[in-house]
């Protein structure tokens, strides 16, 4: 089949306005996440926001028309120059990766507003596509999800390039409904950690140019796969099976054996169940040994950006060979003996594993090829 | 060349398998309408009753289509244009003022369209690929596209496909099954005859 690529990405964080900005913090070990005032239902919370002074300059100096909404801005400028750079032909697809998308919209009682195909439409007239975007939701593994899609659709010959935006804000909608659920953390999470006590939210937007062409970075989509649990709507299975079965049918696809992988980008929400979920599926598919992080702790969960997001953080590593340690990680806390990086190091990385896994019993599986 | 082996549609309070009359409800009001759909296929599914509106109008005309399945590498593909819409609102309602503020976690899980693949694959016990697509329109061009792709890397042996829209007052859903054999090629014409009618 068809091989795909995956080019110039951007990234838009609580850390920087840039891949490069994003990238330079993390080596630095810096985290976006500080305690944040919301309501007084609320509270103060540790999250990862934008902040949103610098943001409107950045729309600004990108000249983004002020009637668009936030998240449409956050769109349009993590695009933009990517879409400067690579320009649209009559069949380069948009596909938006989102879970919550324009949910905000809803406190002032604009139902029209809160739908996904508005804010994408938006974006897409914006630019000036000719074909209607594609909306994947498909909670926490959206961002990878997205990807999947834009490979198989290019591999299927519905089009030759797409651009892939993955978004979502930090709302008191998303907020309210995980303290609901007793799922956060009131301080910075440590993923996979003994002292790991919930999730940190976060906002992003990402967005990145992916191809049938190999460029000079020549980073490919060379297996991946989706599948669920059919175990627990909210939970996690136990035994890591839809995870498991995503990474095993990834591998197959990549025609790869698990020892080659050189890194894996995990989910690791700092949860209790999804980190100890996650070790499991990486003990049966024989991952043990492979250097592995999780980003939450640096971006908090940026839910459907998360998946594209922590993606671009491991294409840059591949292509620098960096290692990131997993950020607020000191004792193993999961049952199975996981390789977290613990300090930035550098070692050649020429295959990577991205994974995801969220509500609705969705997993994802996808492995980059340098 | 894949084929489209049968496809229901729900709506009106009638379920329609292969444009044939299958079972009409008595009932005008929505609950009371989709409880009977449920009841029509006697099977004992106490979870049923927690479900939000739009995993119960998927969960039920899954009943129909997978019934008769034994093949498990059954993949999903479900689409709609509101998304999660109608429980967001449940989920807003709750949060909407300071002094009347108490989110549930039984309300806010449903607060993701996927949430249906989830359900119909718990039921149906689906370890598979699968996708949610929102869109204004049936996304006639990707739905087939993707399908098509599933088919032939033999990710999936078949592949489901569901449209299912429930806001407010507002309801519908169809459903179609692609496989190696069936009733109908599987191209966007008869697509679009089947998501139109």
């Amino acid at each position: 089949m068809q091989k795909v690529y995956v080019h110039k990405s951007n990234l838009i964080t609580a850390l920087g306005f840039s891949v490069e900005e994003n990238f330079s913090a993390l080596c630095d070990g810096k985290s976006g996440i500080r305690p944040i005032p919301f309501s007084k239902s609320i509270g103060t919370i540790y999250a990862s926001k934008i902040e949103d002074q610098l943001l409107e300059k950045h729309f600004e100096s990108l000249n983004i028309p002020k009637e668009y909404t936030r998240i449409e801005k956050l769109m349009i400028a993590t695009l933009k120059p990517l879409i400067e750079k690579y320009g649209i032909k009559p069949n380069t697809l948009l596909i938006v990766s989102t879970t919550k998308g324009n949910i905000g919209a809803l406190e002032q009682h604009h139902i029209e507003a809160a739908h996904l195909s508005v804010s994408a439409e938006n974006v897409q007239a914006y630019f000036c596509f000719q074909k209607t975007p594609i909306i994947v939701s498909n909670a926490c593994v959206s961002g990878v999800m997205a990807l999947s899609v834009a490979k198989r659709l290019i591999q299927m010959e519905q089009t030759t390039d797409v651009f892939v935006v993955a978004v979502d804000e930090l709302t008191p909608f998303v907020i309210s409904g995980f303290q609901s659920f007793q799922a956060m953390s009131h301080e910075v999470c440590q993923p996979y950690d003994e002292n790991r006590k919930g999730v940190n939210l976060g906002e992003a937007s990402a967005a990145v140019y992916v191809s049938n062409q190999k460029d000079e970075d020549g980073i490919e989509i060379i297996g991946e796969a989706n599948i669920n649990d059919a175990n627990h709507i909210s939970g996690p299975s136990r035994t890591g099976e839809g995870l498991y079965l995503s990474i095993e049918k990834a591998l197959n696809e990549a025609q790869i054996a698990a020892k080659e992988i050189d890194f894996i980008s995990a989910h690791g929400t700092a949860t209790v169940y999804n980190d100890e979920m996650e070790s499991i599926a990486f003990q049966r598919a024989h991952l043990l040994q492979v250097p592995m992080n999780s980003l939450k702790g640096y971006f908090g969960h940026t839910l459907g950006a998360s998946g594209l997001l922590e993606s671009i953080i491991t294409w840059q590593c591949m292509k620098k060979n960096v290692y990131l340690p997993s950020f607020g990680f000191q004792k193993l806390g999961v049952s199975q003996p996981i390789n977290i990086i613990q300090k930035v190091t550098e070692k050649p990385m020429q295959i990577a594993l991205k994974t995801a896994s969220g509500f609705g019993g969705s997993n994802s599986a996808m492995i980059f090829k340098k | 060349m894949y084929y489209i082996s049968k496809y229901l549609k729900i709506s009106e309070g009638k379920v329609w398998l292969n444009g044939q009359l299958q079972f009409q409800s008595t009932q005008e009001d929505w609950s009371e309408m989709i409880k009977e759909l449920f009841k029509n296929r006697s099977v004992s599914y106490p979870k049923f009753y927690k479900m939000d509106d739009l995993c119960k109008l998927a969960f039920v005309g899954s009943e129909w289509m997978l019934a008769d399945e034994s093949d498990k590498e059954i993949a999903l593909l479900f689409s709609n244009s509101e998304a999660s819409l109608e429980t967001d609102l449940r989920h807003q309602e709750t949060i909407q003022t300071e002094e009347n503020f108490f989110p549930s976690p039984a309300v806010f899980v449903y607060t993701l369209p996927n949430i249906t693949i989830g359900e119909v694959s718990i039921r149906h016990q689906l370890q598979t690929e699968s996708c949610f697509f929102v869109s204004d329109e049936f996304p006639v061009e990707t739905m087939e596209s993707y399908a098509n792709y599933l088919l032939k890397t033999q990710k999936a042996n078949k592949v489901f496909c569901a449209w299912i829209h429930k806001l407010q007052n507002s309801y519908e859903a169809q459903f179609y099954m692609v496989e190696k054999e069936g009733i109908l090629e599987h191209n966007s014409k008869n697509i679009t005859k089947i998501v139109r009618e």
